[in-house]
């Protein structure tokens, strides 16, 4: 911070010395940089909170403003969230799916973390590669493979809720094993060592040590396992076997090409709030157990780039 | 992120570590992804080499290699080249990838610059906000802008207060302009982030240092920072690249016209509404190959990047 202050001009400049202080200073703040970025974060928020106060439009329209309604959420006795079958039932499957998928995809994910982090005998190269390659993997090509390995091979399984379920883990271990596998890295071996030397059996040292170490990065792991479930359209439309196995984003999908009604922005609305919840929730998990291990704000930055990196 | 620990392979503990224990872990993961990953994708290969029943056009897929027929393949590709019905979809899809990853990049790249090196004591609430919308449903995303841009939302509304239009623009009849715009929007958070992280971890000594040699501002970020951020630009762009070429929910939901359609929604054109699955997945072969051959050319531009870096280092 000593060169900005050296590099700054000294106090009562001209306007004009400022401006090119300013711009001859590295450190300075280039206010086209101020004006882009927080233009940007309005442009990427403002819409969807646009869209959640048209949830609660006393009218049908969800362009132009009435009044203040939680019609679209319970008040219609027909087209609201809570009296539309239709509506109820998607905000059920989504729930189902996501729930499903993180009581599955998680332990697998863990243990896969685990084994190959440590394992580097024959074979353990070739996993590594299958697991990372979901990950670059478009979703589509994911959603072609799943549907036609289902009505050509595994003819037993059809499509419907347990192949989507299927479909969620299959893409969701990989995100469990990146984000583990970070953790596993920042703590070292030195623990497991020391649990050996004490006379530790290496299972009693996996369970006694070393699980109790990832809890941070199993409980973000299942947060993002929720949301990414939650927010998935492909994979879920593609297993989808009509109506009754629609989810939130395949409603939202198909109402908006159709003429929507606001109670589509409350259903997307309470999905929302609640994918951001739970999000919230793991990140202050990550955050309460890792305090003092690293420095400040360094917490959130591990949380936000173990999403899809 | 601590830095991985390295130590002699066993020799540290022999007894601990049973050969058996990490792999038996590895197990039920890796035998699912085979299961549910690379057997499917051998599925899709099978039909796309596979034959059409001629009475009820279902796919026959051909499970032995040897048997293999090629003839959809060839149809597919035919049909992507100049002057095939699937040309001018092919190359749409690459002009509006192309184009949404350089928009995405401007934008993004002052962004996170900003973001790593100049917020402050903003950082911290800045960087919360550029992680949200990854937090919010991509269908969310696209709902507020559809809302926003019928004939009576408040774009339009705004364009005509402001006179800009006289008239309300119909921006969701199958504009390409409006499907790039929401690719960009869809895409760009991805894109912040890897960016963000690459730029955050320049040590500021090595900017300095520049400076101190005598560098303009300019010159200093021609050759200190963009180079060292050059991994960040990579994997964002690769990050959002891989997603969009396969995208075809983004064109659906803001245009829902074959004027914009993109190979993604020939895909699911093929599967979903027309008579020949065959076909698709010969397409989906013909992507997935594609966007191999684009994954190759990031690893070995990350690998150049990496030792031009180390060069820099060194100096």
């Amino acid at each position: 911070m000593t060169t900005v202050a050296e590099q700054r001009p000294a106090a009562g400049f001209s306007t004009s010395a400022r401006i090119r202080g300013w711009l001859r200073n590295p450190w300075g703040k280039p206010r086209f940089l101020v004006l882009i970025t927080w233009a940007y974060i309005l442009w990427s928020i403002v819409p969807v909170l646009i869209a959640v106060q048209f949830s609660f439009n006393a009218t049908r329209s969800r362009t132009v403003w009435d009044s203040f309604s939680t019609r679209w959420y319970w008040g219609d006795p027909v087209d609201s969230v809570w009296h539309d079958p239709t509506l109820r039932h998607a905000l059920v499957q989504t729930f189902k799916l996501a729930g499903a998928d993180v009581l599955i995809a998680v332990p697998i994910g863990v243990l896969l973390a685990l084994g190959l982090a440590r394992w580097h005998g024959r074979g353990s190269g070739a996993s590594n590669f299958i697991m990372l390659f979901p990950l670059v993997t478009p979703e589509i090509v994911m959603g072609v493979s799943l549907l036609l390995v289902f009505s050509e091979l595994f003819t037993f399984i059809h499509t419907g809720t347990f192949a989507q379920i299927l479909g969620h883990i299959t893409f969701s271990i990989s995100f469990v094993v990146v984000i583990v596998r970070g953790r596993l890295f920042s703590i070292g071996r030195q623990y497991e060592e020391a649990a050996a030397d004490l006379g530790a059996s290496p299972f009693v040292a996996l369970t006694r040590v070393l699980l109790p170490l990832l809890t941070p990065a199993i409980v973000a792991a299942a947060a993002v396992v929720f949301a990414i479930s939650a927010d998935d359209f492909v994979i879920s439309q593609w297993l989808s076997s009509g109506g009754g196995t629609d989810t939130v984003p395949i409603r939202i999908y198909s109402a908006t090409r159709a003429a929507p009604l606001p109670s589509v922005n409350a259903i997307a609305t309470i999905m929302m709030v609640t994918t951001l919840l739970i999000v919230t929730l793991g990140f202050l998990t990550w955050r309460a157990f890792t305090r003092g291990e690293s420095k400040a704000g360094t917490a959130a930055e591990d949380f936000g780039t173990a999403f899809r990196l | 992120m601590g830095t991985p620990t390295s130590w002699p392979e066993a020799a540290a503990s022999p007894t601990v570590y049973r050969r058996w224990l990490w792999p038996s872990l590895s197990l039920p993961g890796v035998l699912w992804l085979i299961v549910l990953f690379v057997v499917p994708f051998y599925a899709v290969l099978a039909v796309s080499l596979g034959t059409v029943d001629p009475i009820l056009f279902q796919p026959v897929p051909i499970w032995n290699p040897l048997e293999w027929n090629v003839g959809w393949l060839q149809e597919a590709l035919q049909r992507l080249a100049p002057g095939g019905i699937w040309f001018d979809v092919g190359i749409r899809t690459i002009v509006y990838v192309v184009l949404s990853l350089a928009l995405c990049l401007l934008i993004g790249y002052p962004v996170a610059y900003y973001t790593a090196r100049h917020a402050g004591r903003w950082k911290g609430l800045i960087l919360i906000l550029i992680i949200l919308p990854l937090w919010i449903s991509y269908m969310m995303r696209m709902l507020a802008w559809v809302n926003l841009l019928q004939a009576d939302g408040y774009i339009n509304r705004f364009l005509m207060f402001t006179h800009v239009l006289s008239q309300p623009r119909d921006w969701l009849g199958g504009s390409s302009s409006t499907v790039i715009f929401a690719l960009v929007y869809g895409y760009i958070p991805y894109l912040i982030l890897p960016l963000f992280a690459s730029l955050d971890r320049i040590e500021r000594s090595h900017v300095e240092a520049a400076r101190d040699l005598g560098a303009s501002p300019w010159s200093a970020f021609r050759t200190v920072t963009l180079p060292l951020s050059k991994t960040g630009i990579l994997g964002g762009a690769v990050l959002i690249t891989l997603p969009m070429f396969g995208d075809y929910y983004t064109p659906n939901i803001v245009s829902m016209s074959p004027k914009t359609s993109m190979i993604g929604n020939q895909i699911d054109l093929y599967f979903h509404g027309g008579p020949q699955p065959t076909l698709g997945a010969a397409l989906t072969i013909i992507l997935a190959v594609f966007l191999t051959f684009l994954m190759a050319y990031y690893m070995w531009s990350i690998h150049r990047a990496q030792r031009d870096v180390g060069s820099v280092g060194a100096l």
